[in-house]
């Protein structure tokens, strides 16, 4: 029988899964948009598996949300990326270093 | 009466802030003409509240004009006192104050800085006025640092004189300390009666005198010894008392008319008036008569001793102001108060009377003011030789002349006074001011001698421009030769022993010295006659012939006495080396300590350890911390997903 | 019942497979196509649990819009992936570390620690007649449709702010200006110049 606990351990896996993502390929700044990406996936995941166990749409309604949230951030990310790369053709997270204190 | 009084005072205001604040609207002569209606306005009042007092037989008068604020039931106001102390004083000060305005016409008659000598010098009346005819001690205070502030002004007068900012801030600086010292008393008073007035603070002056104070723990004092002592060191730096005597000499590199009026006649007696204000609270302390009368003999007799050595015509008059405040401070210590008093009114004229002298002589000699190189000047200048010689006649106590009648009242009073008996106090009293006599005579006629008797040692140019000075430096030196040499005569029966100053002055029935000598009064004329029975005219006579003798027959003779004993000779020289203690030791030391508070105090702690030291502490830090904050995207996130592992690391294993 | 566990452990294990991928991918081309596989995967899971809407929107939106576009800043920009590759072993053992510490914590969170909140057990049966989409947006237009204007509105300023981003002015780029065109005049053109005859030298 699959119950929450299933959903939940499986979203918690992505999560971390997307984290460790984070601090393997800090490098790319693509990789670390797509690792973001990941991370909401995990957390949508969490939404719709409470949705289902209370049998209330709301949770839903949030993964509604957070999916066009999502678009949108990774539209805007996508354009400063295509902007970082016109400007300094690079993406190299290590480049972008100039808020250095 | 209270209109008579605002006037009074508020016209020299007037005059002063006219002068001083429009002087170039009004030029030069509407300068002067304003503060000498001002101040003469003021002395013709004066002299009309005098004659009500003494002959039209008015009472004090205590008046309270206005309430400036009341604090916690202290009650600080402005009012007038006038009793007949208060209107001797007034027409002492207005009198000399007009005459020294115009003399000033005369002697300033060059000086870029007309306009603004004449608004000081008014502005002096004004202060000198609060001071004596003040009913409170806030008053009185104001009075006393308003004087001392245009002391301070009028020394520097000439303030592009390197030696004139010197004389003025040690002035300043030393009346700094005597008024501490006033201050401290003042605040005695207003702890032990709770009260500014003085008539509450006499009234109730035997309370305070039966209390103890405890400045250090485990040694209780007499309240009312340290409030006079605390007072007395007011006077003493007001009224130039040894050791706070060092400003005087030195205050003479103002103009000679502030000499004559500021630094001889009116302020520096201030002190003598406050003592004398103050009896009901100084009888009630013998020790502090005791510091009175000490401090005051060796003023007297020391100070006269270097008037004997000094070249510089001014500074030997200087030093004779300081010997004769002396004898007034033996007078207030013997509780002879009328006898200080009196001796405070002939001296202001005769002291004005030589200092203008002077003047006139350091004018007529285009400012040169060493005696060494004047001589013979009589026959140039008769108006101011005959003048002078009525004033230093007046100074060595001469039958007859004004000095006469008080100081020789006054050895009297001193000998015969409550000391009497009384060990090491009376004689240290008595034979300063006995011998002070024949100093007084040694230096006073050296002078005389030195300038208009002798050898012309000037040189050519100098004494072809030598001529008798305008009459405005003449007549006031003839106003005032004129009370220096007879008012003694008249005034020293009613003054003295008339019970003149009746409530005004305060003596216990111990002490009443004047009081006792009242019984052998016979009036003026049997005092002349007596006179050459006494030792003080032997004295006199003795010193005036040494000086004869040493400085116009062999005037070889004082050289040789020098290089005899230099020991003696550079201690005189030097002012007992007190200018060295002061500045060398008291002002260097307060400059070392000022320096080490300022290196070490505040640079290092306070600038270095606390203010920069704080600063660098959190740049040190920051310079530690600066090294996560490394730009790098990851490495925020990273430090937040550890930060994230930690806190559910909490959560799930630890809580 | 058994039939519908093997599928969810088959496809979660592909999920996390596709996940794995994506991180560790050396190819950013290839790590984009993990990711697709990944959200194809979780639409899989989500429509195993009755959420159709979702799992569908989520086809359409994210692997029909976001990831082609991902897909193509990726081609476009023609990363130097050797470059972008390299440091990715340094960090790892230390990152990877983190993440185990963290999943462990997490599902004996889940697991063990489900203090007040039941955090096992099966979904809520959907009645008869049940129409997902149907049911949220019933929801969606009534309960949250301030929070559904707001949605579009971000939206918006994304599309805003994307073109804002990126788009740029080409230096020597020629254009017509219709308005200034139609607003000249005469005067603009040609200038009059009224002077003396000149005699002929």
């Amino acid at each position: 029988m699959i119950g929450l606990e299933h959903y939940l351990t499986l979203a918690a896996m992505l999560f971390v899964l997307s984290i460790a993502g984070i601090i393997v390929n800090r490098r790319n700044l693509i990789l670390l948009l797509m690792c973001i990406e990941l991370m909401l996936l995990a957390v949508n995941f969490n939404f719709v598996a409470f949705s289902r166990f209370h049998g209330d749409e709301t949770g839903q309604v949030f993964v509604f949300f957070i999916l066009t949230v999502a678009a949108a951030e990774s539209a805007i990310g996508l354009a400063i990326l295509v902007v970082l790369f016109r400007n300094k053709r690079s993406i190299a997270v290590q480049e972008l270093n100039t808020l250095k204190g | 009466m209270y209109g008579y009084y605002l006037t009074i005072v508020l016209a020299p205001l007037a005059a002063a802030i006219i002068a001083g604040l429009a002087g170039k609207q009004i030029g030069r002569a509407g300068a002067h003409w304003v503060t000498i209606i001002g101040v003469g306005t003021s002395c013709a009042l004066s002299f009309v509240v005098l004659k009500n007092m003494f002959w039209g037989g008015a009472g004090p008068e205590n008046i309270a004009v206005y309430t400036w604020a009341v604090v916690d039931g202290l009650h600080m106001g402005i009012g007038f006192l006038v009793d007949r102390l208060t209107a001797l004083m007034m027409c002492v000060v207005t009198f000399v104050s007009l005459m020294v305005h115009v003399y000033t016409v005369g002697y300033m008659r060059e000086d870029p800085g007309y306009q603004r000598f004449f608004s000081y010098i008014a502005l002096f009346t004004f202060a000198m006025l609060m001071l004596v005819m003040s009913n409170n001690f806030l008053q009185l205070f104001f009075g006393w640092e308003a004087v001392g502030l245009v002391s301070y002004l009028l020394i520097g007068f000439w303030f592009k004189k390197e030696s004139a900012i010197f004389a003025n801030l040690k002035a300043f600086l030393v009346n700094r300390v005597g008024d501490f010292g006033f201050i401290l008393g003042i605040a005695g008073i207003v702890t032990f009666t709770g009260s500014l007035d003085y008539a509450e603070v006499f009234a109730s002056a035997e309370q305070v005198a039966a209390q103890n104070i405890e400045v250090f723990a485990g040694t209780p004092w007499n309240a009312m010894t340290v409030i006079c002592i605390l007072l007395f060191i007011g006077a003493m730096g007001k009224s130039a008392q040894a050791p706070l005597h060092v400003w005087l000499p030195d205050s003479m590199e103002g103009p000679t008319p502030i000499s004559a009026l500021i630094h001889a006649a009116t302020m520096v007696t201030a002190g003598i008036f406050m003592v004398a204000r103050m009896s009901p609270l100084f009888e009630l302390s013998t020790t502090a008569l005791a510091v009175v009368i000490v401090i005051g003999s060796i003023t007297a007799f020391f100070m006269g001793l270097l008037s004997i050595v000094q070249n510089d015509i001014k500074r030997v008059i200087a030093y004779s102001t300081l010997s004769q405040l002396g004898y007034m401070t033996v007078a207030l210590g013997a509780s002879a108060y009328s006898a200080a008093i009196f001796h405070l009114m002939t001296h202001a004229f005769f002291k004005a009377l030589l200092f203008l002298a002077a003047g006139a002589v350091i004018i007529a000699l285009h400012h040169e003011q060493d005696i060494r190189k004047m001589g013979g000047i009589r026959k140039y200048m008769p108006i101011t030789y005959w003048t002078a010689l009525v004033g230093s006649l007046a100074l060595i106590g001469f039958p007859g002349s004004s000095g006469f009648f008080s100081k020789d009242l006054l050895i009297e009073a001193v000998r015969e006074s409550h000391w009497q008996g009384q060990g090491a106090v009376y004689w240290i009293a008595y034979l300063s001011v006995l011998l002070g006599v024949f100093v007084t005579a040694l230096y006073t006629f050296r002078l005389f001698f030195l300038v208009f008797h002798g050898k012309e040692r000037m040189d050519a140019e100098a004494r072809a421009h030598l001529h008798e000075t305008p009459p405005v430096v003449t007549v006031p030196l003839i106003l005032l030769a004129i009370p220096a040499a007879i008012i003694g005569w008249y005034t020293v029966g009613p003054v003295l022993f008339g019970d003149y100053f009746g409530d005004a002055i305060f003596v216990s029935e111990s002490h009443d010295v004047i009081g006792r000598m009242a019984g052998a009064w016979h009036g003026s004329l049997v005092l002349l006659t007596h006179s050459v029975q006494t030792s003080v005219f032997w004295l006199a006579a003795a010193g005036v012939l040494s000086a004869w003798f040493l400085y116009l027959k062999r005037p070889d003779i004082p050289e040789k006495i020098k290089n005899r004993v230099t020991g003696l000779y550079d201690l005189l020289d030097h002012k007992y080396y007190f200018d060295d203690l002061w500045i060398k030791g008291f002002a260097a030391g307060g400059r070392s300590i000022g320096q080490f508070f300022w290196k070490k105090g505040d640079e290092l702690i306070i600038d270095g350890l606390l203010v920069n030291g704080t600063a660098r502490t959190v740049g040190r830090l920051a310079g530690v911390l600066r090294q996560i904050q490394t730009g790098y995207l990851y490495t925020y996130a990273f430090s937040m997903f550890i930060g994230l592992t930690a806190l559910l690391g909490w959560l799930v294993w630890l809580r | 019942m058994m039939f519908q566990s093997v599928l969810f452990y088959v496809f979660a294990a592909m999920m996390l497979g596709a996940a794995l991928g994506v991180v560790f991918s050396r190819n950013p081309v290839h790590a984009v196509m993990f990711l697709v596989l990944t959200f194809f995967q979780s639409a899989v899971l989500w429509l195993m649990v009755e959420v159709e809407f979702l799992a569908i929107v989520l086809v359409l939106v994210y692997v029909g819009a976001v990831m082609v576009l991902f897909l193509f800043v990726v081609m476009m920009l023609d990363v130097n992936i050797e470059a972008a590759k390299r440091g990715l072993t340094r960090y790892a053992p230390f990152g990877i570390a983190v993440a185990l510490v963290m999943v462990i914590q997490l599902v004996q969170l889940i697991w063990a620690r489900g203090q007040g909140v039941t955090s096992t057990g099966g979904f809520v049966a959907t009645p008869e007649g049940y129409s997902n989409t149907k049911a949220l947006g019933a929801v969606l237009y009534t309960e949250h449709v301030y929070a559904f204007e707001i949605a579009a509105v971000i939206l918006l300023l994304a599309i805003v702010a994307a073109i804002t981003l990126t788009m740029r002015k080409r230096p020597g780029l020629k254009l017509q200006n219709i308005a200034e065109q139609v607003a000249v005049q005469a005067k603009d053109r040609i200038r009059v110049v009224k002077m003396a005859t000149e005699k002929k030298q």
